[in-house]
């Protein structure tokens, strides 16, 4: 691969580039999934290319190719050439990146189990099992389960000396049961929406999973929720579990801190963000109970979010985002250090793969758990009336990322520290700092899970990124509740 | 570009890699280039080539799907053996029906969806377009930011029992946000053809939105009559009709469950689903490479049918549901198979009313309402009644007695499809619109009584 990137730096170089980097990727997925007892769909599928990105007359260009010969990669080469010194036609300031020496590193991701190893027998074998356990329960009109996996192994090489090679699984699992009656659908999905659980490991995460083992449980709320009393609307105290708490941190937390975004450069699809350059080490986000970080660092944990070097050679980074409810830091890149005063970026640059420009994207974007030991059981115990959601079931929020609403997937009533009823529809809305700032409570370590997101779309052409979130379950005091029925 | 006789060889060889009963390929690739401007500079440059083969085998009622964008012999071989692996683990699938015949396949011809003259944009050609656009913001003392793209695709079916389809077309789109100090204009318009698109004009309309949306004022939320421009509609309407689905009512996930037939929306609803559209984008033939069937599925508010796979039809057919959902048969909306999905109609096209108004007719018959020009972050709130919540975005205007007052904060709605197209007082003439959050569609302005707001944003 050293030679392939070599024809590609050469020949940039020879065109006129002051710098240039290649990036060749070869990806690998498998993905099955079951629908009401039989298999839904079985795929395997892989992609190699390279993707090189340039500077010319101080502008960016980036081409890429599926075609590794000669020919085609410095062809590709000098086309990103041409196209860089086409944006120079349109540019007011000339790029400058923040330094950063070159890094050699070849690196694997952790991992205990090759996912690919196990045979696709087995795995539809406990797909099919989980579908029997949901649909076992009177009612279920709907059973998906879903397993998926992925192999990367990128090759990162710069016209400053990066000589870079990461490899990495990730793996994903998760099922949902739908329930249909009268004029309701209602759903519940294990361990979390959005095909359930994603994290950086092999198969191991699978055997963690326990999927078998909450089927029947998933089943019978999705069919009791058609029973259930809707979520009553009003100002509440809330609990969030963990994995509707990452994504209020995806949504109001990770997306705001993006730089590009405070910059103004997602403005046309993304949307730009209310954290101005002034807010940072003045805005008071949250509680003093809320510390964010975005950490990439392997010590975090196997997060989609976790790697050795972003895709720009820069080394994964732990940076406070939020620190005792204080607003402290952004995600940023080379090419946007030098906005926030920095000399070095944070190494946050990520592109989908061979074929897409890296972007400034989130690692693990993850709220510290409390240090008072505090169970979710305890948490509870400890509310007078509340309402306690679970799951995510709808999500959206402002272009610059003020106004939310989630809706949850299943709600509890809370009065004098115990559940009393099930709710159905739980809703909540409000504006991000205030939200934040209305955290009275998380609980600590061992209820703090870290979610994988593997669905973040940004940018243009629209790229898909995986992130990860680390929750404790948390309470939130007078939250607007019930909205999203509300007039409807 | 890969060519349908490149595309006719590599099927030959991958056959004789198979020892599969059946072997269904699907080639897809093509080149792409996209020019992103902002804060009035080109800040992202991309260009892309890439294609891929898609390989799906059958054994005895299993079938599964590998894919790679390698075209070297041995990754051809790797591949096939690779989707007959999958396949021969699977249980077999009495629902499986043969890949279809060469006659069943989708007819050549049908409207060219292919330009040279858009092929063969240069990047200095797209810089140029994007300066003009960012001399109207600095006209107008704006910034703005946007994209400006190009792409030239094929993609076609080819099947061991003869059967081969191939299209080629090229696209072309440009967006444009125009951003003042505390506003924002937004206009987004794309085609097969890109003469067809005006930067500049684009790029004026999405300034004047800035500049007349400054200085916005908070108003109450509240049920109002909101004027959606057609992006909007759109955008709202996408939600719709992946429940349009055979599929979906065997699945019983659909809001159509047991409303097919009924009288849904209102009497100036008609919609279409008709690939041949001249308006419309897309290949002729669906993942099986059968022919999209031009249906209407909805007439004057009621439901009259959905779509089906081949396999669905047969399904449908078979089920409780069969009574119950209107005519039954392959319309050619297949998604490459094995999928959970089914199918989807992707070619909606709304028919207009009799007598359209123009958005300034719609403004000037207004006492009290608010103009939309583009919704946000849209998702499903209830499946069943198919309340959707977002945001307004990009110029959100208060209207009253007849004329557009100011701009205002930006709303979230929390709002019915069901009762929006339900309460539609007033449409504009279908065009061709593209939004953020569907797929494109040709769809009219809409003019609809007691839109949902229920919060407002800061801004």
């Amino acid at each position: 691969m050293k030679d392939i990137a070599a024809w590609a730096l050469n020949a940039a170089a020879l065109r006129g580039a002051t710098y240039a980097d290649a990036r060749i990727v070869d990806d690998r997925t498998r993905a099955l999934s079951t629908k009401n007892g039989k298999v839904g769909s079985a795929s395997d599928s892989e992609s190699l290319g390279m993707g090189i990105r340039v500077i010319a007359d101080g502008a960016w260009g980036f081409a890429a190719s599926d075609d590794l010969s000669r020919a085609s990669v410095e062809a590709t080469a000098a086309q990103a050439v041409e196209i860089a010194k086409a944006s120079a036609r349109v540019q007011t300031d000339p790029l400058r990146l923040a330094p950063e020496k070159p890094a050699v590193a070849d690196w694997i991701a952790p991992y205990q189990i090759d996912p690919f190893s196990i045979s696709v027998e087995q795995n539809i074998a406990l797909l099919l099992q989980v579908d029997a356990e949901l649909r076992a329960v009177k009612g279920v009109t709907l059973a998906e389960t879903n397993m998926n996996f992925r192999r990367e192994e990128q090759w990162f090489y710069s016209s400053e000396g990066a000589d870079i090679h990461q490899t990495k699984f990730s793996t994903g699992a998760g099922y949902t049961a739908l329930a249909f009656a009268g004029n309701e659908i209602q759903k519940r999905s294990y361990p979390n929406s959005f095909g359930g659980q994603w994290q950086n490991k092999g198969y191991e995460l699978i055997e963690e999973l326990q999927l078998v083992e909450n089927a029947r449980r998933i089943g019978e709320e999705a069919v009791a929720l058609l029973q259930a009393d809707q979520c009553p609307e009003g100002v509440f105290p809330i609990i969030l579990d963990s994995s509707q708490l990452g994504l209020q941190i995806h949504e109001s937390v990770g997306h705001p801190i993006e730089l590009d975004r405070v910059l103004g450069m997602e403005a046309n699809f993304a949307g730009t963000s209310f954290l101005t350059l002034d807010k940072l080490r003045s805005l008071r986000y949250g509680s003093d109970l809320v510390n964010v970080v975005a950490d990439a660092r392997q010590e975090h944990g196997p997060g989609l979010g976790t790697f050795a070097y972003d895709d720009e050679g820069v080394p994964a980074q732990c940076t406070p985002i939020i620190s005792n409810g204080l607003f402290t830091g952004y995600l940023s890149s080379r090419e946007t250090a030098h906005a926030i005063g920095e000399n070095r970026s944070g190494g946050t640059l990520r592109a989908e793969s061979w074929n897409r420009l890296p972007i400034i994207r989130m690692t693990n974007i993850s709220i510290l758990p409390g240090e008072t030991p505090l169970t979710l059981e305890q948490l509870i115990a400890s509310t007078d009336h509340g309402i306690f959601m679970q799951t995510n079931r709808s999500w959206s929020i402002d272009d610059k990322r003020y106004n939310f609403q989630f809706g949850t997937e299943i709600g509890w009533e809370i009065k004098n520290g115990k559940r009393v009823r099930m709710l159905k529809n739980p809703s909540y809305s409000g504006i991000t700092t205030e939200f934040w700032n209305s955290m009275d409570a998380i609980c600590s370590r061992d209820e703090w899970i870290l979610w994988g997101t593997p669905n973040c779309g940004k940018g243009q052409p629209q790229q898909v990124m995986g992130t990860g979130h680390g929750a404790s379950p948390a309470r939130f005091r007078a939250v607007k509740v019930g909205t999203a029925y509300k007039g409807s | 570009m890969l060519t349908q006789d490149q595309a006719a060889a590599i099927f030959r060889r991958l056959r004789q890699y198979s020892t599969a009963e059946e072997v269904e390929v699907y080639f897809y690739g093509g080149k792409s280039a996209l020019t992103r401007f902002a804060n009035n500079t080109i800040h992202q440059n991309v260009a892309e080539e890439n294609y891929g083969v898609s390989v799906r085998t059958v054994f005895g009622g299993r079938t599964a799907r590998a894919t790679t964008n390698k075209l070297d012999e041995e990754s051809l071989r790797r591949v096939v053996q690779a989707s007959e692996a999958l396949a021969k683990v699977q249980q077999p699938d009495p629902d499986l029906l043969p890949v279809p015949s060469a006659g069943e396949g989708a007819p050549a011809g049908g409207p060219s969806r292919h330009f040279a003259s858009t092929a063969a944009i240069t990047p200095e050609a797209r810089a140029e377009a994007v300066k003009k656009i960012v001399g109207v913001a600095e006209k107008h003392k704006l910034t703005t930011a946007g994209i400006f793209s190009t792409s030239d695709s094929v993609d076609g079916v080819f099947n061991s029992r003869g059967l081969s389809t191939w299209h080629t077309q090229t696209s072309s789109e440009i967006s444009i946000t125009m951003l003042a100090t505390d506003s924002s204009g937004w206009q987004k318009a794309n085609s097969p053809d890109a003469r067809n698109l005006d930067a500049v004009s684009l790029a004026e309309i999405a300034a004047q939105k800035a500049r007349d949306s400054a200085r916005p004022r908070e108003i109450a939320p509240g049920k109002y009559t909101v004027i959606l421009e057609p992006a909007a509609v759109l955008d709202m309407a996408g939600f719709m009709f992946w429940d349009f689905a055979g599929s979906a009512i065997l699945d019983q996930r659909s809001f159509l469950n047991g409303r097919v037939g009924s009288k849904l929306f209102g009497d100036n609803i008609n919609i279409w689903d008709d690939v041949s559209h001249p308006l419309q984008s897309g290949a002729p033939h669906d993942g099986e490479g059968t022919p999209r069937q031009r249906l209407q599925l909805v007439e004057n508010g009621v439901v009259q049918r959905l779509v089906y796979a081949r396999a669905t039809a047969k399904k449908v057919q078979n089920s409780e549901f069969k009574d119950h959902v209107g005519p039954i048969a392959p319309t050619g909306h297949g998604f490459l198979l094995p999928n959970e999905m089914g199918e989807a109609p992707m070619n909606i096209v709304f028919a207009g009313p009799q007598n359209p108004k123009s958005l300034e007719q719609m403004i000037a018959s207004t006492e009290r309402g608010i103009l939309v020009t583009r919704l946000w972050y849209i998702r499903e709130v209830d499946p069943f009644e198919k309340i959707l919540t977002g945001m307004t975005r990009d110029g959100t205007f208060y209207v009253e007695n007849g004329k557009v007052q100011y701009g205002i904060r930006n709303f979230r709605f929390n709002q019915s499809l069901i009762q929006m197209f339900s309460n539609v007082d007033e449409m504009g003439a279908p065009v061709r619109a593209s939004g953020e959050e569907s797929f494109d569609m040709v769809a009219p302005a809409m003019k609809v009584r007691d839109f949902n707001f229920t919060e407002v944003t800061r801004f």
